[in-house]
């Protein structure tokens, strides 16, 4: 096999080819448009605060898949999980947020469970009731617990009792050692202003610079959750339940119980990402989840129900909304639709190498769109910035959709002796 | 005709009994008297005035609940009747301020403008789904935050009326030719007095809409092949109706009548007359609970509707003698929660019997037959 077959037709090898794409037209982007911000580790650093909720998410959303069960209540469940941790975190402290986040959301998981697991109920109304009735909820604990209360009101709680830690890593991105400061090795390099170098430099630095604990206990979850659910027996059984329900009972493991425990962990998860979110504002504000959990839900589908995948997803759409909160935020869309543009473009020459004709052509014509948006818009709008995360979305499903493999009997009811 | 009425009002008196029990134990938890709560609420609602307010209210959920409870029928989620119908309504509003038409042109134009717009919107889902297999949940969801953004530009950049120099973004107002009048004189000629409320002149066209539902649903060759389609795909196909054209049909016509649910509002209610950021922008989701509620019947969507705004007419002054008003949003959705798990018990439950009566008539059959036709309907899935 020639090394040129090997990099067309292996997967691992066309993650790494796209992967450089992004990386050379993320450069491009940045000496073209001569904005730095497009890669520097600030921008990395609050895209990676944004990037974590959506992807506690979409994590949510593959233990409830998983084990069978469609989550279309994530929405709900993360606003559970906002409530609980604007309220803990302001009698307790910012890690009892977590934990009260984790609590509110595995509370409208297990609420779910009994509708879907018990009674059978359609997974999609089921989910929707509890969307429905997850903020009427939190508003009536808003009530309950925070208005009269000096700074708190009906719509945002008076503020966390202390802010969470953060951490920078020593060496490369200045970190203290014993109090000692250390040298920042990657601010150095990414002051340059080198191709490629400099911008592989602004994001190691915007993901070890100054990084909340809850951000970092984020990154641990995602891996632990991913090797429980792919290396442990009990993951095993959790995924059985959702592929093959009917098997996975005749071999003994309880289905009923597996779907439980997939919607208790995935309500704790997106009850999470609601704590996450509520750190980052330091405090509960009404409707703060604003649509993250069904951007989780596009993740999981984006990411095709596997963890690299949603981190992906998670990565990209954090990014989209990471930029909408820098200083000067319409110069830096404006740069990333020139990246996106030349990535676009390189996709479009390696589907010509691979000879996916039909393809290259649908993707060529985005370019080209993406080219000329950049060249006529002196300043993008907002608005229309926010959409973007779900038109890729809509797009990645409607191309891929042959593609993906959800899991194969979830949102199908299932009683025990049934086949 | 006594035993049906009472199977059919069997799960939603359960569940309304259950929704009330628990606000009134949240009520409990948060120190207040659920007995001054509840008869406070009635009082909200015991007078001519409160009637007509419901009603009102009650209108644009009513349309919103039919559009949904369509695709509903035919096991399609239309999760996106928020976007159709927010992005309709913008559109025909500033449609309907750039014409000038004599009034019942002027009010079609705009009716029409609405339809096509939702209906045009819609279409996205159905393609998706029809050529591409795009699960039209995902879809809808997608394109309800899409056509928020889309909006919000259009107001902003495109749409918003510059004249009067208002500082909030909102569309023209529109020119009494395109309003719809009110319909008092349909109470006060009974000498009941309204106060302050007035009866909106939507309701006319959400009853219509009700009754060309039923219509088309249980008089209409297409009604019937959306039904058996829902009940059952694989007899429909094998019937000779087209599967993906009827996919289609339906997520446009839901998208169509999607269109009119912001019309009250735009065309009837002196609130607004134009677009603007006081606009309701829910409506859409409240209908996916009427649509649930009311088992995407027509008669039974028009009492959900009806209950859903009694709650929220009941609950809301509450605030005022120191009752938190969000219980209201506890109570329909915790009475929604209730509702669905209650449908589908009593459902199992019939399904069990019918099943059960089965077995018994082809056990008679078997006794006198062959054994081997001896075996259980609905056997296998």
């Amino acid at each position: 096999m020639s090394v040129w077959h090997k990099i067309l037709h292996q997967p691992r090898y066309r993650m790494m080819v796209f992967a450089l794409i992004g990386v050379i037209s993320m450069s491009v982007g940045r000496v073209v448009s001569d904005n730095s911000d497009l890669t520097s580790g600030g921008t990395f650093g609050v895209a990676l605060r944004t990037a974590a909720p959506i992807a506690l998410a979409g994590l949510a959303g593959l233990f409830a898949e998983r084990s069978g069960t469609v989550n279309i209540g994530l929405e709900g469940m993360m606003v559970m999980g906002t409530i609980f941790a604007g309220w803990w975190g302001w009698q307790y402290g910012p890690w009892m947020a977590i934990l009260g986040g984790i609590i509110g959301g595995m509370l409208a998981g297990l609420l779910m469970s009994v509708a879907t697991t018990t009674f059978g109920v359609n997974h999609i109304v089921a989910g929707f009731a509890i969307n429905i009735l997850a903020p009427g909820v939190a508003r009536f604990m808003a009530n309950e617990l925070f208005t009269g209360v000096p700074g708190g009101s009906v719509t945002s709680s008076p503020g966390n009792s202390s802010p969470m830690g953060r951490f920078t890593m020593p060496f490369t991105s200045g970190g203290d050692l014993f109090g000692w400061s250390s040298p920042n090795l990657l601010k150095g390099l990414e002051d340059r202003g080198w191709f490629i170098l400099s911008d592989l430099a602004g994001a190691g630095r915007g993901l070890t610079t100054n990084i909340s604990y809850d951000v970092l206990l984020t990154i641990v979850i995602f891996a632990g959750a991913t090797y429980i659910l792919w290396r442990t027996p009990f993951g095993l059984r959790l995924r059985a339940a959702g592929e093959r329900p009917a098997a996975a009972d005749s071999l003994g493991v309880s289905v009923v119980k597996m779907r439980y425990i997939g919607l208790a962990i995935s309500g704790g998860l997106a009850g999470m990402g609601g704590a996450v979110l509520v750190l980052f504002a330091n405090r509960y504000q009404e409707q703060q989840v604003a649509g993250r959990g069904f951007l989780g839900l596009a993740t999981l589908i984006f990411g095709n129900w596997r963890p690299a995948g949603i981190a992906v997803g998670a990565g990209l759409f954090g990014y989209a909304q990471g930029i909408t909160l820098r200083t000067n935020p319409d110069q830096v869309v404006r740069a990333l639709l020139l990246a996106a543009a030349v990535a676009l473009g390189l996709s479009a020459i390696w589907m010509l190498a691979s000879r996916n004709f039909r393809a290259m052509g649908f993707v060529a014509l985005i370019a080209i769109a993406m080219f000329w948006a950049y060249f006529v818009t002196e300043r993008p709008n907002n608005q229309l910035v926010f959409v973007t995360p779900y038109v890729v979305t809509l797009v990645a499903v409607s191309v891929g959709a042959q593609r993906l493999r959800p899991p194969a009997e979830e949102g199908i009811p299932w009683f025990k002796g049934q086949l | 005709m006594l035993g049906r009425i009472s199977r059919v009002l069997l799960a939603p008196g359960v569940a309304a009994v259950m929704a009330i029990l628990i606000a009134a134990i949240a009520l409990l938890i948060s120190r207040n008297n659920p007995f001054t709560a509840f008869s406070a609420m009635w009082d909200n609602i015991s007078n001519a005035e409160s009637v007509v307010l419901i009603i009102n209210r009650a209108v644009p959920y009513y349309v919103s609940g039919v559009a949904v409870a369509i695709g509903f029928k035919m096991n399609l989620f239309n999760i996106g009747a928020n976007g159709q119908y927010l992005l309709a309504a913008l559109i025909a509003a500033w449609a309907g301020a750039q014409v000038n038409l004599p009034a019942p042109l002027h009010v079609t134009f705009i009716l029409m403008v609405a339809v096509i717009v939702g209906a045009a919107w819609a279409s996205i889902a159905a393609i998706l789904k029809v050529t591409r297999n795009v699960n039209e949940v995902i879809s809808t969801i997608m394109l309800n935050f899409i056509a928020t953004g889309i909006v919000a530009f259009l107001l902003t950049e495109q749409f918003r009326e510059r004249e009067s120099g208002s500082l909030v973004a909102q569309t023209p107002t529109l020119p009494p030719s395109a309003r719809l009048p009110h319909l008092d004189w349909l109470v006060t000629w009974t000498g009941v007095d309204l106060g302050n409320a007035r009866l909106l002149g939507f309701l006319p066209i959400a009853i219509a809409i009700g009754v060309a539902y039923h219509l088309l649903l249980n008089r209409s060759r297409f009604g019937f092949e959306l039904r058996l389609s829902g009940l059952n795909p694989e007899a429909a196909r094998a019937a000779g109706v087209n599967p993906k054209a009827m996919i289609a049909k339906t997520i446009i016509l839901s998208g169509a009548i999607a269109g009119l649910i912001g019309m009250h509002s735009l065309l009837a209610d002196p609130q607004f007359y134009k677009y603007g950021d006081q606009f309701p922008r829910m409506l859409g989701f409240t209908g996916i609970s009427l649509a649930l509620l009311g088992r995407n019947h027509p008669a039974g969507v028009a009492a959900a509707a009806l209950v859903w705004a009694m709650i929220e007419r009941a609950t809301q002054p509450l605030s005022r003698i120191g009752i938190p008003q969000e219980i209201g949003v506890i109570m329909q959705g915790a009475f929604l929660l209730t509702a669905i798990i209650a449908y589908e018990v009593v459902k199992r439950r019939n399904d069990a019997n019918a099943a059960a009566r089965a077995a018994a008539m082809s056990q008679t059959v078997t006794s006198a037959g062959p054994p081997h036709t001896a075996q259980l309907p609905g056997g296998g899935s």
